[in-house]
């Protein structure tokens, strides 16, 4: 009887919570001079707070920094309040060229060219020409949209290789020559199977770095043109130039350089095996350097770049801004807003940022100071490229049975010439879809 | 006072109905509508395509159907060994043994856990490369070296591996209904079959399964639910979808919307497989109806 | 005589092999629990060097640190609140319809209660989008009480599924009893309808509980302001963009992880004791 009423009284209690809710509280508008910035920048939350302290101190101007986290939520986010126009005053989009091209398309972001440009381009001159390009839109861009700059790189990345120093010594290889060709890296692999390590890992589970990988090579064997001659529909995938790109992955397979089962492998899992030692070499983001610190602080090893294949062509990475943000067009704030960004793009902020946050700062003169395994990354910047500056974008349905396919070449299930003729069929499907 | 008893009757259904019909059929309507356009998620410009999208999903999405083929498979091992061990566990759990509170704390853990632990310490137990490989070392201890290999990581099982560790994941939840179903069987019953002369077997057979018929279905609805829509842990195991062999439909739609930008897509995909689920689902409950009216 | 032996010898047996499968099953499940406790006493530089069960050294300041670094006191009574609010009003709502579609008649009964039940099978794939413009209009996007409202809609065609099965099974007498006694329909559900269901009751709730507390994307998509953010969106903060710190995301599952198994335990009570056990009229 008493359990009884113990229960009923539960009901109640919760139903009387639940009721109090209808008279619950809204908020108001935010204070009508503060800046809001949403992002998703778990690791770099900390210092924007600081700094946005410190820019109130300056200025009396709040700013108020808003995490989203994870990205994938915060990307739904951003295009729920594009539908609902309340984006607030400073945003980053996480996406590609075109979902990018559509924001500034509906209206949602603000041509900053003028704002760069002005003063002979002293804050355009600030940043690495990689950093901008990424945001930029150039002359006759197939996006339709009018060219101009429209977001400002916060920082740098690129993604390229990792050596375990003391496992190369391990190996009787030079610690401090890892190999540059493809034949002498792939030829590593039995020596590593022999000494029970894993050669390459990486997180090719999620198909975007099997992707760049793929272009790295694509960039290598067939050089840029090739590559964009392909994307417009000029160049077939069954050319032979990207057999031999997709027979590299077969080639890596057969060596036993791959780890087991990197196929399965997400990058943190990849970033953990590399950390421990049990990895030779890692292809990954330049912020691996900040991941391999915190796991193993005294992890030997150095940046290098992919092995190359041919000689014709230079090997390209993958590389530029690494987060931006944009300005809201329809914000009543847009100068306040672009007086920070300014701000925060300075010189000394940047500095703070790369020193708190071990990203590459997207100001170049702010690169002085910064380890040596980072220096090494920041000096491969020149050397990079990313699909987002190209002007053109394969159809996403193309990317996905590439990287699928590459897949299956790792896990022995298709022949590259296979893989040609189906991204191929793909392409062609697409392109008689858009006529 | 008919009408009165109506509304008064209604006024029971009336909040359900409200919260449904403002927080489920108005968006359910916007995706309906979006499944007939064209459009990335963010363009004030739809363009309206009739049921291209629909036509496309039949025809020309071979990777739509292998995901749909894969689910299925997850749903069938979660609808046989994880309710069968879920049902074996409740009927224990029900009789009067040693330890019962403790084991009844026990099995809710894994619905409790998250996926991303689940999914780190199932590897380590499983996987040679990031785990210690127990599995394997176990096969190679009783002298089956032939069956140890990379269970995730192989083609041909990690299918299996993944529904496994997912029936392990949800068995809790159907032995937590199966133990409340039990529950509501009158003790005098099984008293009664006793006293009758039945054995053990006889009253499982006679009186508990027939009784719960019911929850029997309940839970099997909410396996194919909860089965077809897993996702997280396949992440968690296999870092996505493998080259194919672990995609499933969630992915899929996820895939379209966000990796390729193709919101329409993305919802005709969300309103097919609902529609298959809905038709799957309505057909066992019909079954189960007549099934009851047998026993 | 010998019959007898031999009937208890075979119970043993079989309480034997009923007890191994029980306990294999259970060790099975107390591993990752266990695994988690002790990885979020690690560092990151021991977790995935140092496998052993058992730490070398307890840093048990990983929890004091995933506390304030997830700034979980505030988020914490945020999850307490909408879990509450929300399971509350799914448990009357909820109880109420199934109550409803099983006992009562009214036209369209059956066209609502498959309608109801097909919502529970048709995931919106891009309903995120559409909640966030409707509350929008609605003036309930940045508000506690629209993110109840969706989380009760979320979770009320599988509660009343779940409700109307047992509801169904329920005997009748004792509702004609009542009615007799001059009980009204409400008076009815609450004082029989009610006490009888309180086994799936309690499953209503552990499922509800979970589902909400472990809610952070709708969360995430429509409160803008962090003071309304329930404390699993803290936890994401741990596995961050690019570094994950394991083991405070370990001590932050730990955490979140506890009031849930208090609300089972405390829920398990009524599973258990069921009909046969409790009082029923009250």
């Amino acid at each position: 009887m008493k359990k009884n009423s113990c229960f009923r009284i539960f009901c109640l209690l919760a139903s009387f919570i639940f009721l109090l809710n209808f008279s619950g509280c809204g908020t108001g508008p935010s204070d009508s001079s503060t800046i809001t910035i949403w992002h998703w920048m778990t690791d770099r939350d900390a210092s924007f707070q600081a700094l946005a302290k410190q820019y109130e101190e300056q200025t009396g101007i709040k700013v108020d920094f808003e995490l989203y986290a994870p990205s994938d939520a915060y990307s739904q986010k951003v295009r729920a309040a594009a539908q609902g126009s309340t984006l607030p005053d400073i945003f980053g989009i996480l996406g590609e060229k075109r979902d990018f091209a559509s924001f500034i398309k509906a209206g949602h972001i603000l041509d900053l060219s003028s704002y760069m440009n002005e003063s002979q381009g002293a804050w355009k001159n600030r940043f690495f020409k990689k950093a901008l390009a990424v945001n930029e839109f150039s002359e006759q861009n197939s996006y339709g949209v009018t060219p101009g700059i429209y977001g400002v790189p916060i920082d740098i990345m690129t993604i390229q290789m990792v050596y375990n120093k003391d496992l190369l010594k391990k190996l009787g290889a030079n610690p401090n020559k890892p190999p540059v060709n493809f034949d002498d890296f792939i030829s590593l692999g039995t020596k590593i199977k022999e000494n029970n390590l894993q050669g390459l890992v990486s997180g090719w589970g999620e198909l975007w770095m099997v992707d760049c990988l793929a272009n790295n090579y694509a960039f290598n064997i067939m050089g840029k043109d090739k590559v964009i001659a392909t994307i417009k529909g000029e160049v077939p995938y069954t050319d032979p130039d990207w057999v031999k790109v997709f027979t590299l992955f077969q080639q890596m397979r057969e060596s036993g350089i791959l780890a087991e089962g990197i196929v399965t492998m997400v990058n943190k899992t990849a970033e953990q095996l590399f950390a421990t030692g049990k990895a030779v070499f890692a292809f990954n983001g330049s912020w691996c350097v900040n991941v391999y610190k915190g796991m193993n602080p005294k992890l030997n090893y150095g940046a290098m770049l992919p092995p190359r294949a041919a000689q014709n062509y230079p090997v390209s990475i993958w590389g530029g801004a690494g987060s931006s943000f944009m300005v809201n067009a329809r914000s009543a704030k847009k100068d306040a807003a672009i007086k920070f960004l300014k701000w925060l793009t300075d010189k000394e902020q940047q500095v703070y940022l790369a020193d708190h946050t071990f990203n590459l700062p997207a100001n170049k003169d702010s690169i002085g100071r910064i380890p040596e395994v980072m220096a090494q990354f920041a000096d491969d910047v020149e050397l990079s490229t990313h699909p987002n500056t190209w002007g053109v974008s394969e159809f996403p349905a193309v990317i996905e049975t590439l990287d699928r396919g590459l897949q299956s070449i790792i896990i022995g299930e298709k022949t590259p010439q296979q893989v040609a003729a189906e991204t191929q069929k793909v392409k062609e499907r697409e392109m008689a879809k858009r006529r | 006072m008919r009408l009165k008893d109506t509304l008064e009757n209604y006024t029971f259904v009336l909040p359900a109905v409200l919260i449904f019909g403002i927080f489920y059929i108005i968006p359910f309507i916007w995706v309906f509508q979006l499944g007939l356009f064209e459009w990335d998620g963010i363009m004030p410009t739809k363009i309206f395509v009739g049921l291209e999208n629909f036509k496309e999903i039949f025809s020309a999405d071979p990777s739509w159907w292998q995901s749909m083929r894969n689910a299925g498979y997850i749903t069938l091992i979660a609808l046989t060994f994880q309710n069968a061990l879920a049902f074996l566990l409740a009927w224990a759990c029900d009789r009067e043994i040693k330890l019962k509170n403790f084991y009844r704390a026990i099995f809710f853990i894994p619905p409790i856990l998250s996926e991303i632990v689940v999914g780190m310490a199932w590897r380590f137990i499983i996987n040679d490369v990031d785990g210690a490989n127990i599995i394997n070392r176990g096969l190679i201890g009783i002298g089956l070296p032939q069956l140890a290999h990379n269970w995730l990581s192989d083609p041909k099982s990690a299918l299996t591996t993944v529904a496994l560790v997912h029936s392990w994941k949800g068995f809790g939840w159907g032995f937590l209904i199966f133990l409340a179903g039990l529950q509501t069987i009158p003790r005098e019953l099984y008293e009664a079959a006793r006293v009758d002369g039945a054995n053990a077997w006889q009253t499982f057979r006679k009186i508990t399964i027939p009784l719960m018929i019911p929850v029997i279905v309940l839970v099997a609805i909410l396996t194919i639910l909860g089965s077809m829509q897993a996702f997280a842990l396949i992440i968690g195991l296999v870092g996505g979808e493998f080259a194919g062999h672990t995609s499933v439909p969630v992915l899929r739609i996820l895939a379209s919307m966000r990796g390729s930008s193709r919101f329409g897509y993305a919802c005709a995909q969300g309103i097919t497989f609902g529609l298959i689920l809905v038709i799957i689902s309505f057909i066992q409950y019909r079954f189960s109806k007549k099934a009851r009216q047998m026993t | 005589m010998k019959s007898a032996i031999y009937y208890k010898s075979k119970k043993i047996t079989l309480n034997v092999i009923i007890h191994l499968f029980l306990l294999s099953v259970a060790v099975t499940c107390i591993y990752p629990l266990l695994w988690m406790v002790v990885s979020s006493l690690k560092t990151q530089e021991t977790i995935f060097s140092d496998l052993s069960l058992i730490p070398r050294q307890f840093h048990f300041e990983n929890y004091l640190l995933a506390w304030k670094e997830g700034g979980f006191g505030k988020n914490f009574l945020n999850s307490i609140f909408y879990t509450v609010s929300v399971v509350g009003g799914i448990v009357i709502v909820a109880t109420m319809a199934a109550y409803a579609f099983a006992r009562l008649r009214f036209p369209g009964r059956n066209v609502l209660f498959i309608m109801f039940m097909a919502a529970m099978m048709i995931p919106i794939p891009g309903s995120f989008v559409a909640l966030y413009v409707l509350l929008n209009k609605l003036h309930l996007r940045n508000t506690p009480l629209g993110y109840i409202l969706c989380m009760i809609n979320v979770g009320l065609s599988t509660s009343i599924f779940l409700l109307k099965t047992f509801f169904d099974k329920m005997p009748k007498e004792l509702e004609d009893a009542a009615r007799i006694d001059g009980c009204s329909k409400l008076g009815i559900w609450w004082h029989v309808a009610l006490p009888l269901a309180k086994p799936v009751l309690a499953v209503v709730v552990v499922f509800n509980a979970l589902n909400v507390w472990n809610e952070y994307i709708l969360a995430l998509i429509i409160f803008d302001s962090r003071k309304f953010m329930p404390l699993q969106v803290a936890l994401q903060t741990f596995q961050g963009e690019f570094v994950t710190n394991y083991p405070l995301l370990m001590a932050g599952l730990t955490i979140t992880a506890l009031p849930i198994i208090v609300v089972y335990l405390l829920m398990q009570k009524y599973i258990v004791k069921g009909v046969t056990a409790g009082a029923v009229v009250g």
